[in-house]
């Protein structure tokens, strides 16, 4: 098949090292940190299953893992991982909308791209706070 | 054309067919772990403090380690999809992508065995 074996033009994604130099719209920021906050819940997932078995394996392992958690970096780490799964999970939520033919247009995409990072960057703030006991 | 898998006379056309399959699991298993997070949500912006009793009680449950456990399967096949594109994506050389690709399957597969491993001893 001479003519089917003819190479198929190739469309590159934006390689990483790109990705500080695009001026992405709204839609396409919350496109790519959804990628990135996917990601990153994947590489940490060791890290979690960790957290969840020593937080319920005994009454021992769960007061060492409040200790564990005192500490400012593992803060940050889990509040960045809440953040994650929080964008993660609102602008998967519209994906769906999109699935089913809502807010396709473009100002309605990008309306609901907005949405996703004022809810989900002060949702984290406030899970934060909660996790960490000042509320 | 003699060929059964040439449709016309320039389009050759290769693939398993689990494009379809594969983006119906990745709803699926979503709208699943949406559910128990807003469930969870709730339920721990109501806790009024976290202590080992209530944390371990709510897995106490065998209905409760049920529910968790179909959560997990459909996070760790949901991780599976995303990664499966995000490889396809970035990584070309098949070798590497084929190697990450099993050791992304296994890891996960393994990590199902470590979530029954957390939920049954409570």
């Amino acid at each position: 098949m001479p003519e089917a074996a003819k190479p198929r033009p190739q469309f590159r994604n934006i390689h990483v090292t790109q990705i500080a130099k695009y001026r992405l719209p709204l839609a396409g920021l919350i496109s790519i940190l959804h990628r990135i906050s996917g990601l990153l819940m994947f590489l940490f997932l060791p890290f979690l299953l960790y957290l969840f078995d020593q937080s319920l394996a005994s009454e021992n392992t769960f007061d060492s893992i409040k200790e564990f958690s005192q500490s400012v970096v593992v803060k940050l780490i889990i509040l960045v991982l809440v953040w994650a799964y929080l964008h993660h999970f609102l602008a998967g939520l519209r994906h769906l909308a999109m699935d089913l033919h809502v807010g396709l247009d473009k100002n309605a995409a990008r309306n609901s791209a907005a949405g996703v990072l004022l809810i989900s960057i002060p949702l984290a703030v406030l899970v934060g706070l909660k996790l960490f006991g000042v509320f | 054309m003699a060929d059964n898998n040439n449709i016309g006379p320039k389009r050759l056309v290769v693939g398993a067919h689990y494009g379809l399959k594969d983006w119906l699991a990745q709803r699926v298993t979503a709208i699943i772990m949406a559910i128990y997070t807003v469930i969870l949500l709730v339920k721990f912006f109501l806790a009024h403090d976290f202590s080992y009793e209530g944390w371990a009680g709510m897995f106490a449950e065998q209905w409760f380690k049920l529910v968790t456990f179909v959560v997990l399967l459909s996070l760790f096949y949901h991780a599976w999809t995303g990664m499966r594109d995000i490889l396809m994506d970035y990584i070309k050389p098949v070798s590497v992508r084929l190697t990450l690709q099993v050791a992304t399957v296994l890891w996960l597969v393994g990590c199902a065995g470590w979530a029954v491993q957390i939920l049954w001893r409570v």
